[in-house]
């Protein structure tokens, strides 16, 4: 249960690129996870909510962008996807292929919306 | 609309102070060591044993990470070894900014290595890094040999297994050859020690070990 952790990092993060004032024009937040990760993407999009709540950056919604697991072969280099414990490398089926990505956990791209104001009306 | 690229990771700041605690302890010449299991594996055993054998070989601090009380420092603290207690009051794991401020506490040029025995959690941990040398994750004999394949991600990022209670292994529906062969199948790079604090089997081994690690970093 460290998803709350994650998500207070996660808008601290996007409080260093858009500042208090343009706040309430962040539509989206997206964030990379990876399969392997160890976080759960139900939690994480509850814990989001409920820290941006109360905050000027409350009007953004969470978009997770989820990134299998990679495996790859140490003895033909072939990269595959597998979570899998027992993964064989399809090229050469040699079981030496470690997991190479699949582990990430980062904050990939923030949205605003520039052409609307806070009542919705265009903004000329 | 328009997109502002960020690029950055969640866990950055964890990181970045992982990075200066890394820096500090090999300035110091020390080895540090993350040790990890779920609750009841016996890592505070293990401490025990550990220090005791390389009483006057090896100059031994620790950090000792739990949810509340402070027993396993008293614990260790009757060893004659300095030692920090930190209560995370509920939190799951240790972060490197508390393992920082832990080691800010010990006078790091008088020791040769440094423990940090982790909150007892076989989940969150993995993701943290503290800036230690080592992961060293613990799985005693009564918890299953099927754990590795359950809690991959530990054992993924551990650089040293240490099975403990091999005593029990009579007794426990345990085969250790099947969970030795599941924590490769995780971690094929996986260094492994068969312990019990109870016999003393494979400590020696063990603390050879560190004394190796130790002097290697110290060199």
């Amino acid at each position: 249960m460290h998803e709350m952790g994650i998500a207070a990092s996660v808008l601290d993060i996007v409080r260093q690129y858009v500042p208090e004032a343009q706040a309430p024009l962040v539509r989206r937040v997206t964030v990379r996870v990876g399969e392997l990760a160890g976080v759960q993407t139900d939690s994480l999009r509850f814990c989001f909510e409920a820290i941006v709540a109360g905050t000027p950056y409350q009007s953004a919604a969470l978009a997770i962008e989820y990134i299998a697991a990679v495996r790859a072969c140490r003895q033909c280099e072939t990269e595959f996807a597998s979570a899998a414990l027992l993964a064989t490398c399809p090229a050469c089926g040699s079981a030496d292929a470690p997991l190479v990505g699949g582990s990430e956990l980062s904050v990939a791209e923030v949205e605003l919306d520039d052409e609307h104001d806070s009542a919705g009306q265009v903004m000329p | 609309m328009s997109v502002v690229t960020i690029e950055r990771k969640v866990l950055e700041k964890n990181d970045a102070l992982a990075a200066q605690n890394r820096k500090r302890f090999q300035e110091h010449g020390l080895f540090v060591f993350n040790l990890v299991s779920s609750p009841g594996s016996g890592k505070t055993s293990l401490l025990e044993r550990t220090i005791a054998a390389l009483n006057g070989q090896v100059r031994i601090g620790v950090i000792e990470g739990d949810v509340q009380t402070d027993l396993d420092a008293q614990r260790v603290a009757k060893y004659g070894v300095p030692v920090v207690q930190v209560v995370t009051n509920g939190a799951c794991h240790l972060e490197a900014q508390l393992v920082g401020d832990a080691a800010s506490q010990l006078n790091l040029a008088d020791l040769d290595v440094l423990v940090i025995e982790n909150v007892g959690n076989l989940v969150c941990p993995a993701g943290f890094d503290l800036g230690e040398a080592v992961k060293v994750v613990m799985l005693s004999t009564t918890e299953g040999d099927d754990k590795p394949l359950k809690y991959p991600a530990m054992f993924r990022n551990a650089s040293v297994l240490i099975v403990n209670k091999v005593d029990l292994l009579p007794y426990v529906p345990c085969n250790i050859e099947a969970l030795k062969r599941n924590a490769r199948h995780v971690n094929p790079d996986l260094l492994i020690f068969e312990t019990s604090c109870t016999t003393d089997a494979g400590l020696p081994a063990w603390c050879d070990w560190v004394r190796q690690q130790a002097a290697t970093v110290h060199a």
